[in-house]
């Protein structure tokens, strides 16, 4: 049997209800699971005997605007023992309240997740050290979002350069 | 919006730093303290590197990078340029490897894209990603020893990256923002000197190799700053998700190159080098072998390197060649087309790494149909490394620190993008 149905088949058996969907794209698998059984997935994933998906490559979120949900995580997971990548995935609806944080069964998420949320502002529940981490402590917003436009200067012309150059973030006193 | 100047800047207390450390570790409880910062100019952080530390004495109790100094927004700009002009920015990220950053993107864009290079191209790309794995290790092998107080070494291992950065000179006209690698294909082909110049690399360099060994490997002064210094073990580097040599010292035989074997990988002999120690002494024994074998890697694909176009013939995503523009009205404006608008990539997500000289360096991209990729995410090993040097670096002295972070061989360009 491939492995890409080895991973569905036995997912299926041990928590029935976690996969949506099942999404293949140029030779990669991804699952789409439910947003509160993501954790218990990784967990089995990873210390299934047959599977062993025991590497978590990378984690990265997705803003689908004007799609409802709207925010998607991404989970690449690989197994060193049988050399497979896997892809899960995870909508999220309130970035508030999104997936929760699979820490406890890779340590190097902590990271991961602190990216996810500083530059998407998707929290990932019982990660405590969310913090910034690209940008500085006061920033507002969360750029790598869709409604967050791409900084740039506006032109100053001679009949409005003080008006413009008010707005312009200088380090005053 | 408020900006950060010199005077917001606070000073830390011992329980904030210990709250940046992160849930995925533990914290340990010291009765005297000292906070240290140390970086963000600091000579050995190599790049901007913050690291605040909290010591007993001089062991380092818990520590937590601060990054962030170089963040200029690469994954954001990326997704407002066309897919063939976003290539520039990949350049910049891990500055020292540009060839295998390159790599990354643009055999994701292929992926997403279902297009095949050809042979040549694959076979090229190969020979510049190898010569790229040496120059890296080069500035790896010369800051490090320089880190530990070995000057010669710099020197000598600058010297012989010179020599490579010539050879990148000769073929993409830019010594380190090559930007060569074109969806498709490459630029160009490459000029004739180029293989009599590889050539000459692969005969002069293996005795430079074994000097620079001689230089470090029976020197009392490395051996002891470097033995059983920053000890990892195997469990807790793929817990960490540690990749390339930093993973290969530690005894876990993982090489992107051979378990998802890309381009032309497969057909190549090589050696995945390992070591069981996973300290500080054997992720250097073990980039000091991938040297060797990076060679032997470029010298098979020189002998049976293909004849035969560097680029797919698809007018729709590789431009017309530039003696057709003056005779074909349909190459303008494939011409026009594509240096305008760009070409459409469908709908969907991909990911495709590559051992980049410090691991595993993914891309993910979606794309939405239109000529913009959607989402560009770099999943860079230099960022992955960092998240483990507080497990690594903690309970051993201050300059052991220093050792650690040359081993791990971090570029702040792709930690911060």
């Amino acid at each position: 049997m491939d492995r890409h149905d080895l991973v569905v088949q036995k997912l299926r058996n041990a928590l029935p209800e976690a996969i949506e969907e099942i999404y293949d794209f140029r030779g990669e698998r991804t699952l789409f699971i439910k947003k509160d059984k993501i954790k218990a997935v990784c967990q089995f994933l990873r210390d299934d005997e047959a599977l062993q998906y025991n590497f978590l490559s990378d984690i990265c979120a997705d803003d689908l605007l004007p799609e409802f949900p709207r925010f998607a995580v991404s989970y690449h997971l690989y197994s060193i023992a049988n050399q497979h990548y896997l892809r899960l995935r995870v909508h999220v609806e309130d970035p508030d309240d999104g997936p929760e944080t699979v820490v406890s069964v890779w340590p190097v998420a902590t990271w991961l997740e602190m990216e996810v949320w500083d530059l998407m502002g998707v929290r990932c529940v019982g990660n405590n050290s969310l913090r910034r981490l690209f940008l500085p402590e006061d920033w507002q917003g969360h750029p790598l979002r869709k409604d967050y436009p791409l900084g740039y200067e506006e032109v100053q012309f001679s009949f409005n350069y003080e008006e413009i150059d008010a707005k312009k973030p200088y380090a005053r006193d | 919006m408020t900006l950060t100047t010199s005077d917001t800047i606070q000073e830390l207390t011992v329980e904030q730093l210990r709250a940046k450390v992160g849930t995925g570790m533990e914290i340990v409880d010291a009765e005297e303290h000292m906070l240290l910062s140390m970086g963000p100019q600091h000579p050995s952080t190599h790049g901007v590197l913050r690291l605040l530390v909290e010591l007993d004495g001089e062991t380092v109790v818990n520590l937590a990078p601060d990054i962030g100094f170089l963040h200029t927004g690469v994954e954001k700009n990326m997704e407002a340029k066309t897919y063939t002009k976003a290539l520039v920015m990949t350049d910049r990220l891990d500055y020292l490897s540009p060839w295998s950053n390159n790599l990354g993107y643009i055999m994701a864009v292929e992926k997403l894209l279902g297009v095949d290079v050809t042979p040549r191209a694959k076979a090229l790309r190969v020979i510049l990603s190898e010569l790229s794995r040496i120059s890296s290790h080069l500035v790896w092998l010369g800051t490090h020893a320089l880190d530990l107080a070995a000057m010669s070494v710099f020197l000598y291992c600058f010297r012989e990256r010179e020599y490579l950065l010539d050879i990148y000179e000769m073929v993409g006209g830019q010594r380190m923002m090559v930007s060569y690698f074109r969806p498709g294909g490459l630029w160009r082909d490459v000029p004739e000197e180029f293989e009599p110049a590889v050539r000459q690399f692969l005969d002069f360099f293996p005795a430079k190799i074994a000097d620079y060994d001689a230089l470090l490997k029976n020197n009392p002064i490395w051996n002891q700053r470097t033995r059983e210094v920053g000890v990892i073990s195997a469990e807790d580097a793929v817990a960490w998700g540690m990749t390339g040599p930093s993973l290969r010292g530690s005894g876990v035989n993982w090489d992107v190159r051979k378990a998802q074997p890309y381009l032309n990988y497969a057909d190549y002999e090589f050696d995945v080098p390992l070591e069981t120690e996973g300290d500080v002494y054997a992720r250097y024994r073990c980039r000091m072998r991938e040297m060797h074998e990076s060679l032997s890697i470029v010298r098979q694909a020189l002998d049976k390197l293909p004849k035969g176009p560097v680029n797919i013939d698809d007018r729709k995503i590789v431009p017309p060649p530039r003696a057709e523009l003056g005779r074909s009205m349909e190459a303008v404006i494939h011409h026009f087309k594509l240096w305008t608008e760009g070409f459409s990539a469908p709908e969907g997500f991909v990911y495709q790494c590559v051992e980049s000289p410090r691991g595993e360096y993914g891309c993910y991209l979606r794309g939405d149909g239109g000529p913009k990729p959607a989402r560009v995410h770099f999943r860079t090993p230099s960022y992955v490394h960092l998240a483990s040097l507080p497990l690594i670096g903690r309970m051993g002295f201050v300059a052991d620190l220093v050792a650690i972070i040359g081993s791990v061989d971090i570029v702040l360009g792709e930690i911060d993008r």
